[in-house]
């Protein structure tokens, strides 16, 4: 199918948006990779009447340390996250995330923030988001203001952004000594959206893990923090047994919502799947 | 092994790997496929589609449709069928079966989501989807019938109330001896097996410019198509144009794997619209539309039994076949020879005497199925070689030992087998011997032992196979379909010594282009760079049946080679008139008449058509050179020739995902001459690509009321690159003798014997948890459910 026809703006500075997105108002949608609306418009599930392109907008861009939290535009590529070096250092589960986000010729025009905006369950940056306790920095013509993870996604492709408001960039605290990740997906074809996926951050000592944050994609109508399986795990030195109650504590704490060719039963099964490998793999690291 | 006297005397090019000449021109994005075709005055049409899977359509409002700018006409069924006829998709040799009449837009009543409704013809693309939106259409839905297990009952609504019920074809084969040989067995399998319903899902989408002219009453069909004269045929009948006056025209054809040999209801009407219309019309279904309206396939419930004794020796097979093929049988080759196939070919490799069948094909409201590559082959196969390794199991033999014990021995040919198809020669023996080798069998299943104790479930599968290929007239026209079984080739030579072939049988992608041309160098006597080859344009090429069957290198390949020896004759006689020697003495070798005695070169070839073409005169009287030769061939001594052909798969599951890892893959196969081995190996990649697609993967998905809810590439799984393993291939050559060039089919094999590979290969890693999954695709929910973990 053809996209209907819509008008098109390239705004330079970010100034610039504002204006624009209270002229046209719900009529406007603004474009940074294009990944995802754009196959939208070509089905004509959204007819937009003016596409605001964000891509010549340089202070969307850029990779930076600020103090003790690292900042990364909107509008920086799911590529360009997967290669930074800066990236590596300070947040190292996003670059571990990233080759499952789609393919590479996706990542290389998929953004950070249009990934963040969209909030699909099932994407991998809304869940390192959440499972990092990053914040979200959204700007509108009134001022900018910062959301902490934790509240940013609020339902189904449905965030805590104001209309008029913009993300501009996110922030994730910077890894400090004893940071401990991890991130692993089911996906029956690699590139595709998964059909359940963990990441896991927090500090790590010895055979220990506390300030912990697990968070599953794919299960729900969010990402999800697996809270209970969180509070048995915290704190406490990793065995077979604990690792058994943490996995039990999870499929009590949720029921998934199922897919074409998973049901809920099978989606809980392989959380568990997951969050065992994923603590194994560290129990086995630590005695190794 | 040893090689195969060659083809032609002096032979060059067949039977090696040499590129094939259009794939530079694809490769470089300069080929012409039919949406890159822009004519004059050219509009495009949209087609509104059933939304449900079954309604009745009670008002159709176009008015503010007509207002929106560039369009440019809406027509409706009723309207549509002023001008052409519907049809009713049967065959005469399949006894007892019937299909309701179609028309190109559905009139009254909607039978499938997707059917198109009314088409809107707009200036550009854009313009007719625009003011599709504004169309209006009143429809109220209708009880539909979703799944083929109640087809049948007494209180399932019928479609089509004239036909009385809902089946559309029945047959039963019997051999008589089957009760008392699953009495006296020793071992007894059973198993139900369940196919998912695919699509083929070809890069290039369906696709059509119709272009009629008034002036001199001619039609000009742009197509992605396969059997552009069978389209000619159609559309002459359906439309009342004389045949002569039509031309359809398949240039190149971006994948077509039979989803493009079927005529579609909005093929029809988009040669309609073009004659009310009196200018061109474009039509390219786009990628939604493609999920609803290209055909889909496979979807059938198999009940199977196999009966051996303790010696391994198999005795009988049993199955029964429930095929579920959407409203209406698909025009012309109709969707009852699916489930025919798989009637005819279960068990063909083996030796029992003993078989019983019985299918039923029945109506319901989905998307039509017809053949699409493999055609029957994936399901007869996986069901045969789902049961050998039942009983093999029962029996505590081991799978390659039991296939080896039973299969047709090779020298037992030619030989009718027990389902009654007649096969000319076949190697199963040689076949099973080399992919042991290749796979060095025994150590494979040392090591995994070894990993089972590690908890590492590794499996191995094994599926011989047969495949039907070169059909003679018993696969259509004996049922009355004018569906041409013969193919001609003509071919000319230039005054420059260059040649030009015009085939029948056209390109889909698939190097057909490429053997014709080694075929016809090695035929006359040139090389390859002299050889131009045209095809898919009934102006130009001789009458012929197009591609589909694996018949395009068995057939149309030997009227190549026999317009190509014809022309060298003739050749040979002007030379032997110029050079005033007997032909007897010369021959046409690397593009000169030689001298036979010594070889040495008498004349060019060039210089022979210099004086043929433009110095005549210099010619004695009463001698006229003869520089264009037409040939045509039929197989006419068996039904079908068959192939075989062995593959193996290893897989590693992950008995807690139930996640499928594909090590490694390996075929052998046997399609005769093999005529250029890499287009032979990636026909077979390909094909193996496409059966693990439907093992693991593909499947449309409908709910409760018919809906098709993954009809897109997102959730539709094709199988990618990342999840393939590598494909070794190796080949025995057991030319067929029905014709000199002894090719068979080689484009279908994969598809049929993947599944069977990947399945027992699966079941064959779970056998230490006595878990078995026979429900394909076979996806990790399904493996963890069978594993009793969800
Ligand atoms: C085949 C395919 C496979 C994919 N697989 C995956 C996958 O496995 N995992 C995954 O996570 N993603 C996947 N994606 C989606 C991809 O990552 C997208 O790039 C991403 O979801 C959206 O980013 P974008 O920059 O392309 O945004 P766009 O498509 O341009 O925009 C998406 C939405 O966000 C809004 N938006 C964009 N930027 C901003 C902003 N700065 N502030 C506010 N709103 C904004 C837009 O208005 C729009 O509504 C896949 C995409 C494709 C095509």
């Amino acid at each position: 199918m053809k996209a209907p026809a819509f008008d098109y703006v390239k705004p330079r500075l970010l100034a610039d948006v504002f204006p624009l997105l209270q002229t046209y108002g719900d009529e406007a949608r603004l474009l940074a990779g294009g990944q995802t609306l754009l196959a939208t418009l070509n089905m004509r599930l959204s007819e937009p009447s003016v596409l605001i392109d964000l891509s010549a907008i340089a202070e969307l861009r850029g990779i930076t340390l600020v103090g003790s939290m690292l900042r990364i535009g909107a509008m920086v590529t799911h590529s360009e996250i997967e290669v930074s070096a800066l990236v590596a250092q300070h947040a190292p589960l996003l670059p571990l995330a990233a080759p499952h986000i789609a393919h590479r010729a996706i990542r290389n025009l998929g953004t950070l923030g249009g990934s963040i905006a969209y909030a699909d369950p099932a994407a991998e940056w809304p869940t390192c988001l959440l499972a990092l306790d990053g914040v979200v920095i959204a700007k509108s013509a009134t001022g900018e203001r910062r959301i902490r993870s934790d509240d940013f996604i609020v339902d189904l492709y449905t965030t805590a952004l104001l209309p008029g408001e913009i993300i501009i960039a996110c922030e994730f605290p910077a890894a400090s000594a004893g940071h401990w990740c991890d991130f692993d997906e089911l996906s029956r074809r690699h590139g595709d959206y998964a059909i359940v996926g963990l990441a896991g951050a927090g500090q790590r000592s010895e055979n220990t893990l506390t300030d912990l944050r697990l968070v599953f994609l794919g299960l729900g109508a969010t990402p999800l923090r697996a809270s209970r399986a969180e509070a048995i795990i915290d704190g406490q030195p990793l065995t077979n047994g604990l690792i058994d109650q943490a996995v039990s504590a999870l499929k009590a704490e949720f029921s998934a919502v199922g897919d074409l060719t998973s049901d809920a039963a099978t989606k809980m099964h392989l959380s568990g799947v997951l969050l065992k490998r994923m603590l194994m793999k560290q129990m086995r690291l630590k005695s190794a | 092994m040893k090689p195969l006297p060659p083809a032609t005397e002096h032979s060059r090019y067949i039977g090696q790997s040499v590129a094939r000449p259009n794939a530079l021109r694809l490769a470089e994005g300069r080929g012409t496929y039919v949406d890159d075709i822009e004519l004059p005055r050219m509009v495009h049409v949209v087609y509104w589609r059933s939304p449900v899977a079954h309604a009745r359509i009670l008002k159709i409002d176009a008015s503010f449709a007509r207002m929106m700018p560039g369009v440019v006409t809406v027509v409706d069924g009723a309207e549509m069928a002023k001008i052409c006829k519907p049809w009713v998709a049967t065959l005469t040799h399949l006894a007892g079966m019937k299909s309701a009449p179609q028309y190109p837009l559905a009139i009254d009543r909607a039978c499938w989501q997707g059917e198109p409704v009314v088409a809107i013809v707009a200036n550009t693309r854009v313009e007719a989807e625009d003011a599709l939106q504004y169309l209006v259409v009143e429809w109220e839905a209708l009880p539909a019938l979703i799944e083929t297990e109640t087809a049948l009952d007494p209180d399932s609504p019928v479609i089509h109330g004239d036909l009385g019920d809902n089946l559309c074809f029945t047959r039963s084969l019997d051999t008589a001896g089957v009760d008392e040989a699953f009495a006296n067995a020793d071992a007894v399998a059973e198993v139900t097996f369940q196919f998912g319903r695919h699509t083929g899902v070809t890069l290039e989408p369906r696709c059509q410019i119709s272009d009629y002219n008034p002036s001199d009453k001619r039609l000009t069909v742009h197509h992605s198509q396969q059997a552009p004269h069978m389209m000619q045929d159609l559309y002459s009948r359906q439309l009342g144009i004389p045949e002569s006056h039509i031309r359809v025209i398949c240039k190149d054809v971006g994948g077509s794997f039979g989803i493009k040999v079927h005529a579609y209801p909005d093929d029809f009407a988009t040669v309609a619209l073009s004659v009310m219309l009196e200018r061109p019309v474009k039509f390219v279904a786009d990628r939604l539309e493609s999920f609803t309206s290209d055909i889909h396939a496979r979807q059938h419930r198999v009940t199977g039994r196999i009966a051996a004794n303790k010696t391994g020796e198999i005795l009988a097979f049993e199955i029964d076949d429930l095929t579920g093929i959407g409203p209406y049988s698909m025009f012309p080759r109709t969707s009852a020879i699916e489930g025919n196939q798989v009637v005819n070919l279960v068990g063909g490799p083996y030796r029992h005497q003993q078989y019983r069948a019985k299918l039923n094909v029945v109506f319901q409201n989905k998307t039509p199925t017809c053949q699409y590559r493999g055609v029957g082959h994936p399901i007869a196969c996986a069901v045969t070689e789902g049961l050998v390794d039942a009983v093999a199991q029962k029996l505590g033999m081991d799978p390659l030992a039991i296939r080896q014990q039973n299969v047709i021995r090779d020298d037992a040919y030619p030989m009718t087998a027990t389902s009654g198809i007649k096969l000319e020669g076949l190697s199963h023996q040689q076949c099973l011997d080399k992919i042991a080798l290749m796979m060095d069998y025994p150590a494979l299943r040392a090591e995994q032992a070894e990993l089972r104790k590690r908890g590492i479930y590794r499996g191995i599968g094994i599926a011989a196979l047969i495949e039907l290929t070169n059909p003679s007239a018993a696969f259509y026209g004996v049922g009355g379909a004018r569906i041409s079984a013969q193919d001609g080739a003509t071919i000319r030579l230039e005054p420059t010594g260059a040649i030009t072939v015009m085939v029948g049988v056209g390109e889909q992608g698939q190097g057909t282009e490429g053997i014709f041309a080694q075929i016809a160098a090695d035929a006359v006597g040139v090389s390859m760079t002299s050889v131009r080859v045209v095809t898919g344009d009934t102006d130009v090429t001789p009458y012929g049946g197009g591609t589909w069957a694996s018949r395009g290198a068995g057939i149309g390949g030997e009227a190549v080679l026999q317009a190509g020896l014809a022309l060298q004759k003739n050749i040979v006689d002007v030379a032997s008139v110029i050079l005033k020697r007997h032909a007897s003495e010369l021959a046409l070798v690397n593009d000169a008449i030689i001298e036979i005695a010594t070889s040495h070169s008498l004349m060019p070839l060039a210089e022979l058509g210099r004086i043929a073409y433009f110095r005549p005169d210099s010619l004695p009287a009463g001698f006229t050179a003869e520089l264009m030769v037409t040939r045509h061939y039929a197989q006419r001594d068996y039904p079908f020739i068959f192939t075989n052909g062995v593959q193996a798969s290893l897989v590693e599951v992950d008995v807690d995902t139930g996640f499928v890892k594909l090590l490694k893959h390996w075929v052998v196969e046997d399609c005769g001459r093999v005529i250029n081995p890499m287009l032979v190996d990636e026909q077979m990649r390909g094909a193996v690509v496409q059966g693990i697609g439907g093992a693991l993967f593909e499947e449309c998905l409908y709910d409760d009321a018919g809906l098709l809810q993954n009809g897109n590439m997102a959730d539709y799984l094709a199988p990618m690159a990342a999840e393939m393993p590598d494909i070794e291939v190796a080949h025995v050559e057991t030319p067929t003798k029905t014709s000199q060039l002894g090719a068979k089919g080689a484009g279908e094999a994969g598809t049929a014997g993947a599944p069977a590979a990947i399945m027992n290969a699966i079941n064959d890693a779970l056998y230490p948890f006595n878990a078995t999954v026979y429900s394909q695709p076979i996806t990790p929910q399904k493996i963890l459910r069978a594993l009793g973990k969800v």
